[in-house]
């Protein structure tokens, strides 16, 4: 299997942006955050490389969900919370195929929570794209698992008393080896996250920052346009950001990480995507539970361990190798045996 | 031997210990004996749930019927002509069973003060009398086999756990019972455990050796071998069968076999089969639940493969949101349910059949299903095929319902010839079927199957969901003429497979007009049944249902040709209701719920009270 699920990585000069369309009319609200992200990979995938006919994407219910009907590639609109189930058994049984998953809070963070999090653990070669817009769009406007605690809406009148998942934090509990988080207007920046996650072999987390200007407009502002809320992440780079790179980030003796106004880089906790443990990238998380003040953004660990359909594919190949390959008539007289005659 | 023999033509023996006294490998010993030595036979390991209940207590006691003969037979046995018995709590619970004249084996060392009170006794049955009736032989099991244990390197514990050999050995003895398997079967199994393979050799040998110089076996049984049709045997359980036939619809379909499953009993000895056989290129998913299970199943279909689930009613009813999807979906997906009691949990280890109405209905709005049901532990295998040609050449998710008495039940299975099963020809869409492009849902006039291109085709890229959809182009539709017409036409191409199967096959009667009609596991019974009756001279006519879902297309006809017909089930009346409503007659059932297959002499007062 070449590197990550992408191709050879050539660019297919003769596909473009608008090969990747389908010919279906998007409907989504206008103004919705999902068509930024739909034209960053639309664009995005004439550079991967991977022909339409190996690509695949499998989503549940949701906005997010109606992703795949809108890509010229193969896809399916499956149920509420079991796209990674789904893609497993694709993933797995076809490895020649190149396997997205798109989708939301509500879908992969509720009802989806337990096939996100042994998908991830299984490091099965699936990207999964996770729209977070804090809210359930698609129902009308009930809160999330990622809504703020005191949201107040359709079924939290009085105010919502769950706290909220910290979708990264969740990733790398779950033993991710691929965990990054990008905006949907950002779209140099959500580019790069997906051709990184494309790249990456084994499960791919993104979370992506979707605005929902219907049910839950302006709720990731705070990082979308204030740039001193950025915390932009890069492998071997110190942790800076703001304005004028006036703020950093250092890890203090508790392990938390603790932001600091600073003129040099001395102290400031260098960022390592490749670190074996996921403690670092951990902590990282813990700078911001929800997106209002400075939050941490790009790609908080990227690690190789073995690959879930690779060491299944390996098993079967061993097998026949060593025992040689099934033969059905043998297989059925195996065992004590006798003869009537 | 210089004791005499008798000639037998058919027996009957239940052995019953407790969980920990290894009653089932027993069972499992001497029936390789039995098949090995060619008599046909039928089992029925009862066994707990529990992992292993405190031990001498009555929840903890598992057992093993096995009967066998010269002549072919149905059933492992109403009741057992003989009962052995490893200590109070198995007497207790088994002795209600054992007819009066009826033999009784008892380890009688296990029969201590201590023992009585945990099996409920306030005397011993052994001195209070209560035994006479039966022809009781106490044997002093325990003992003995420390004795013959004496000079193995192993505890007093590990050594009384080799007193199952030693009752094998004895019944072996007093049956005739080939040993050649059995010993070579220790030495592989506890190959890693020298001092286990000596302490089970000798406690065997030590259990025929008793049987020999003991004046209280006066007597031994011959059951010769049974004049079955010729060929190449083995003996098979259900879940075997099974898993063989899955390996079988893979290898003649061209597809790979992909298992999602989860652990449940009584179905997870299908998952560990095949997980065992990655020489055949099987993909199995141990998932993290039952809805992932049968969820990476459907996407490995969606990518082209056989795509399997295996679970039990709890598990089955978990996974309905996702055989809807597989349901508009059009692909195909085999859904194996090995049915339990229920309700709920139910009683996880015991057999019957009341997940039939769940298959046909169990998911929301209009959700068609064929059924296919197995009928023998041996027939499994074809009835797996079956499932997998329909589900493969029709594009739909299948159901095959098999139980718990199929699955752990055993019986000699004539191992078919590979070149006579039939050939599962698969089309994929290759081509761009429209002059747009490929629409998805522009379905074959005959079989109303939709195309199936599987991703990797270049050129026919498509999307599919869960959403209603247009006929043809299978784009997104709310048209309300299009819904009305895609759930007929659903409806309609399972409908439709009624003229692809076979038709329902009537064992008839001259003369009969009643009809004794089943289907899933209780045909082993209701056969036997129905030979009581004839040879008391009744009248009666049998038929069996394989296909539940379209029914094979005489059915209606079939039933309306009988005055009556009696519909025996381990449920409440499900086939019962689907007769009734589909073919208009006014059938009755036969219906008890008591986690046991049913015993041939009630279904054989149950139709003589009928006619």
């Amino acid at each position: 299997m070449s590197e990550g699920n992408g191709g050879n990585g050539r660019p297919l000069v003769q596909l473009t942006a608008k090969d990747f369309k389908s010919d279906q009319e998007v409907r989504w609200c206008p103004g919705c955050g999902d068509y930024a992200i739909l034209a960053a990979m639309q664009g995005f995938m004439p550079e991967l490389g991977v022909p339409r006919e190996r690509t695949v994407f499998v989503s549940g219910i949701g906005c997010a969900a109606r992703f795949p009907y809108y890509m010229q590639t193969y896809g399916m609109h499956s149920i509420h919370g079991r796209a990674p189930a789904i893609a497993t058994g694709l993933s797995t049984s076809r490895p020649d195929l190149s396997v997205w998953v798109v989708t939301g809070d509500g879908d992969a963070l509720s009802i989806g929570g337990n096939h996100l999090i042994h998908a991830l653990r299984r490091n099965v070669s699936i990207k999964i794209l996770l729209f977070n817009n804090q809210i359930y769009g698609l129902t009308k406007g009930q809160y999330s698992p990622t809504s703020p605690l005191g949201t107040k809406n359709k079924t939290t009148p009085f105010g919502s008393t769950d706290y909220p998942f910290n979708p990264v934090a969740l990733a790398l509990g779950a033993e991710a080896t691929f965990v990054a988080r990008s905006i949907d207007t950002d779209k140099k920046h959500l580019t790069e996250v997906l051709r990184r996650a494309a790249a990456h072999a084994g499960s791919a987390f993104v979370e992506i920052y979707q605005n929902c200007n219907v049910y839950n407009d302006g709720a990731f502002d705070a990082v979308r346009d204030e740039k001193q809320n950025r915390i932009l992440l890069e492998h071997g780079k110190p942790v800076r950001f703001g304005e004028n790179g006036e703020r950093g980030v250092l890890q203090r003796r508790d392990g938390a990480m603790e932001i600091v106004d600073t003129a040099g880089d001395e102290g400031l906790v260098v960022h390592d995507e490749h670190a074996e443990h996921s403690s670092l990238a951990y902590a990282l998380s813990r700078l911001s539970h929800t997106p209002h003040g400075p939050t941490p953004i790009g790609v908080f660990r990227d690690v190789e361990r073995p690959v879930y359909d690779a060491l299944m594919a390996e098993q079967i190949e061993t097998t026949r190798r060593e025992m040689g390959e099934g033969e059905l008539g043998r297989l059925l007289q195996a065992g004590d045996t006798w003869d009537i005659s | 031997m210089s004791k005499p023999v008798e000639k037998l033509d058919q027996v009957v023996i239940r052995f019953a210990g407790d969980s920990g006294d290894g009653m089932q490998l027993t069972g499992d010993r001497f029936t390789s004996e039995t098949a090995i030595l060619g008599n046909d036979l039928s089992t029925l390991p009862d066994f707990p749930a529990e992992i292993r209940a405190p031990a001498g207590s009555l929840p903890g006691v598992s057992g093993f019927q096995i009967h066998f003969s010269d002549h072919d037979i149905l059933t492992p046995g109403d009741e057992p002509n003989v009962l052995v018995a490893m200590n109070p709590a198995a007497l207790r619970t088994n002795i209600r069973d054992l007819p009066n004249g009826g033999t009784l084996i008892v380890n009688r060392d296990s029969f201590t003060d201590r023992n009585l009170e945990k099996a409920g006794y306030t005397s011993n049955p052994l001195e209070d009398g209560s035994l006479d009736e039966f022809r009781v032989h106490e044997v002093p099991l325990t003992s003995l086999t420390l004795e013959a244990l004496k000079d193995v390197d192993l505890s007093k514990r590990e050594a009384e756990r080799s007193k199952n050999m030693f009752a094998l050995g004895l019944m072996s003895w007093l049956y005739h019972r080939p040993t050649e398997g059995t010993i070579a079967f220790i030495e592989r199994k506890f190959q890693a455990r020298p001092e286990i393979v000596a302490a089970n050799v000798n406690a065997f040998k030590a259990g025929w050796a008793y049987g020999e110089t003991s004046e209280d076996f006066a007597v031994t049984y011959e059951v010769a071998p049974a004049q079955l049709p010729p060929g190449t045997y083995r003996n098979i359980r259900g879940n075997q069968a099974l898993a063989l036939g899955l390996i079988a619809a893979s290898v003649k379909s061209g597809l790979p076999l992909f298992l999602g499953a989860y652990p449940i009993t009584p179905a997870s000895e299908i998952l560990e089969d095949l997980s065992r056989r990655k020489d055949f290129g099987v993909r199995t998913f141990q998932a993290e639940d039952e809805i992932a299970a049968v969820g990476a199943a459907l996407g490995a279909s969606f990518g082209g493969a056989l795509g399997v689930c295996t679970s039990s009613g709890p598990g089955v009813v978990l996974k309905m949101e996702t055989i809807g999807l597989a349901v508009t979906l059009e692909l195909p997906l085999l859904i194996l349910d090995i049915q339990r009691a229920g309700p709920s949990t139910g009683m996880p280890t015991k057999p019957e059949q009341a997940d039939l109405l769940l298959a046909m209905w169990g998911r929301n709005a209009e959700s068609p299903v064929p059924v296919v049901a197995a009928s023998t532990p041996g027939g499994c295998f074809e009835s797996a095929i079956e499932a997998a040609r329909i589900a493969l050449k029709y594009r739909t998710p299948v159901f095959l319902l098999s139980d718990a008495y199929l699955a752990n039940g055993s019986e000699p299975w004539l191992i078919p010839d590979v070149e006579s099963l039939p050939e599962i020809p698969v089309d994929f869409a290759e081509q761009p079927n429209h002059e747009g492009g490929f629409m998805p849902y522009l379905r074959d006039t005959e079989t109303l199957a939709r195309p199936w291109a599987i991703p990797g085709t270049p050129g026919l890229e498509h999307r599919i969901g869960g959403l209603e959809k247009a006929d043809g182009t299978g784009n997104v539709s709310y048209d309300p003429d299009n819904h009305d017409y895609m759930v007929r036409v659903r409806a309609q191409k399972v409908a439709g497979i009624a003229a692809d199967i076979p038709e329902l096959e009537v064992d008839h009667q001259e003369g009969a007009d009643l009809l004794v009609l089943g289907w899933g596991g209780t045909y082993g019974p209701i056969a036997a049944g129905v030979r009581r009756v004839r040879q008391t001279g009744g009248k009666v006519a049998q038929a069996h249902l394989h296909y539940l879902n379209p029914f094979p297309r005489n059915t209606g006809d079939v039933l309306r040709s009988y005055e009556k017909v009696l519909v025996p089930e381990m449920n409440l009346g499900q086939l019962l209701k689907l007769v009734r409503a589909e073919c208009l007659v006014d059938a009755v059932g036969y219906n008890r719920v008591r986690g046991l297959p049913f015993r041939s002499s009630e279904l054989a007062d149950a139709i003589e009270g009928m006619l």
